[in-house]
C-alpha cells in the first residue's frame, strides 16, 4: 500500500531528525523533570486524590510542549517538497503518530519521576501505566492537530493552550475518573465503558484531524 | 431578504409578547422556582437561541471550506460573534436564577459547565482570527477551527452531565434542571414566541453587522 509506505518513510523521518537533533527529546526531558521538581518543592508528597490531579495537570502542559515543535521545525520549502511527494493524509497521520509515540514516552518518563519525588500512593501500578499510556495518546492527538491550527499563527504554544484547554477538557474528567481507581481496591462498574468512549473520542479526533488538515495543508 | 422589514417587525411583536406573557401571564407554581420560573422565556430561549447561532456559524464555515467564498467567512465570524453574546447573557441570566433558587450564582453545575466550556472555545476562535492578518489564511485556519471544536463540543455537552450525576447526587431531581416541568400554557409562549423571538433579534443584530462590515470593506476597497 502506497499510503502505509508514505506514512512509514515520513515517520522515520521524524525519527531520525530526533536522534540526531536530540534538543527536542532532551529538552522536554528536562522540562519534564525541572516542572515535577519545582512541584514537588511546593506541594511535598501529597495524599492520592491530589497526586492524581497533579499529575494529569502536568500530562497536560508536558503535552503542550512536547507537541508545540512537532510543526515549527518544517521550513516552507521542505512543506512544499512534502506537499509534492506525499499527500496532506499521509503527512497528518504521520504526525499523529509520532507525536503519540512520543507522548506516551513522556508520560511514563514522567510517571516515574513522579514516583521518585512526589511518593507512591498507587495501589495498582500496572492499570495506572495502562492508563496513562490511553492519556498521553488522548492528549497528543488533539494537540497535534492545535499545532497544525497554530502553526499558522505564530504564536505557538500560548495559542495551542488558549485553543486546547477547553477542549480537552471532558478527556481530562474521563481520565482523571477511571485513574482513580487505581488508588484503592475498589472496583469500578462502568470503568471499560468509560476507556471505550475515550478511545471514541480519539477515534473522533483522528477523523476530523483527517478531514481537515488538508484544508490548512493548502497554504 | 436582508432588507426586508417583515422579519424584523415579527420578531418586535414575539419579543413584545414574550415580554408581556413573561411578567404578567400564568405561570404553574412549581416549588423552590415559585415564580422565578418565568425567566424560562428568557434564559433557556436564549441558550436555545446561542446554539443555532453555533451551528450556523458551523454551516457557513463549511460552505467557506468548500467553496473558498470569503463572506461564508464573514457570516461566520458575525454568528459566532451573536452566539457569544447571546451565550453571555444567557449565562449571566442563569447565574442570576441560580443565585435565588440554587443559592449561590456558581454551582458546577453540568449545564453551566458547559456552557462555560462553550464560551472559552469560542472566545479561543476570536483570539485565533485576531493572530492572523492574512485574509485567506485566517479565514481557512478559522473555519478548520470552527468546525473543529464544535464537533469535539458535542461530545464535551453529552459527556459532562454522565459524569458529573455521580458527583453531585443532589443535582439531578432539582426542577430547575428540565424544561418537562413546565405546562402548556407556557410551553405555547415559549416555543412560538420566545425562541423564534430571540433568534429573529439575533439575525437582525447580525445582518446589520454584516452590512456594515460589508460598507466598511467596500470603501476601503474602492
Amino acid at each position: 500500500m502506497k499510503s502505509l509506505q508514505h506514512i512509514t518513510e515520513l515517520f522515520k523521518k521524524d525519527v531520525l531528525l530526533e536522534i540526531r537533533q536530540q534538543y527536542t527529546f532532551y529538552g522536554i526531558v528536562l522540562y519534564v523533570a525541572s516542572t515535577i521538581f519545582v512541584l514537588y518543592l511546593a506541594m511535598g508528597q501529597p495524599e492520592a486524590i491530589v497526586w492524581n490531579g497533579l499529575f494529569w495537570m502536568i500530562q497536560l502542559f508536558i503535552c503542550i510542549n512536547a507537541v508545540a515543535k512537532s510543526f515549527l521545525q518544517e521550513s516552507r520549502g521542505r512543506m512544499l517538497y512534502f506537499y509534492s511527494i506525499a499527500g496532506p493524509r499521509d503527512f497528518i497521520l504521520s504526525k499523529l503518530l509520532f507525536n503519540s509515540i512520543l507522548m506516551v514516552a513522556m508520560s511514563l518518563v514522567s510517571l516515574i519521576i513522579f514516583q521518585l519525588l512526589l511518593g507512591n500512593p498507587l495501589e495498582n501500578f500496572l492499570k495506572f501505566v495502562g492508563i496513562v499510556c490511553l492519556g498521553g495518546w488522548s492528549l497528543s492527538l488533539v494537540f497535534t492537530f492545535l499545532a497544525a491550527i497554530a502553526a499558522r499563527a505564530q504564536q505557538n504554544a500560548a495559542m495551542m493552550a488558549i485553543l486546547g484547554f477547553p477542549l480537552i477538557i471532558p478527556q481530562i474528567l474521563l481520565l482523571m475518573r477511571i485513574s482513580n481507581t487505581a488508588f484503592a481496591q475498589v472496583v469500578q462498574g462502568g470503568l471499560w465503558q468509560i476507556v471505550l468512549l475515550l478511545i471514541g473520542l480519539d477515534i473522533l479526533v483522528i477523523v476530523l484531524a483527517v478531514i481537515l488538515f488538508p484544508f490548512l495543508w493548502k497554504d | 431578504m436582508l432588507r426586508q422589514s417583515w422579519w424584523k417587525i415579527l420578531s418586535l411583536v414575539l419579543l413584545v409578547i414574550t415580554f408581556v406573557a413573561g411578567f404578567l401571564g400564568d405561570v404553574p407554581a412549581k416549588p423552590i422556582l415559585n415564580e422565578t420560573i418565568r425567566n424560562l422565556y428568557f434564559h433557556v430561549s436564549m441558550w436555545f437561541a446561542m446554539m443555532i447561532f453555533f451551528i450556523v456559524s458551523l454551516v457557513y464555515s463549511i460552505k467557506y471550506l468548500r467553496t473558498g467564498n470569503i463572506l461564508h467567512d464573514r457570516y461566520a465570524l458575525e454568528y459566532a460573534q451573536t452566539g457569544i453574546v447571546f451565550g453571555m447573557l444567557g449565562l449571566l441570566t442563569g447565574m442570576i436564577w441560580a443565585n435565588y433558587t440554587w443559592g449561590e450564582p456558581w454551582s458546577n453545575d453540568p449545564k453551566q459547565l458547559g456552557a462555560a466550556i462553550a464560551l472559552l472555545i469560542y472566545f479561543a476562535y476570536l483570539v485565533l482570527r485576531n493572530s492572523l492578518t492574512d485574509e485567506d489564511r485566517r479565514a481557512k485556519t478559522a473555519a478548520v477551527y470552527n468546525v473543529f471544536a464544535f464537533f469535539m463540543l458535542i461530545p464535551t455537552i453529552w459527556i459532562i452531565p454522565r459524569l458529573m450525576d455521580s458527583l453531585h447526587p443532589g443535582g439531578q431531581g432539582n426542577p430547575a434542571f428540565g424544561t418537562d416541568d413546565i405546562d402548556n400554557r407556557m410551553r405555547m409562549i415559549f416555543w412560538p414566541a420566545a425562541v423564534p423571538g430571540w433568534t429573529l433579534l439575533g439575525v437582525w443584530m447580525t445582518t446589520l453587522r454584516i452590512r456594515l462590515r460589508r460598507l466598511h470593506d467596500n470603501k476601503l476597497n474602492a
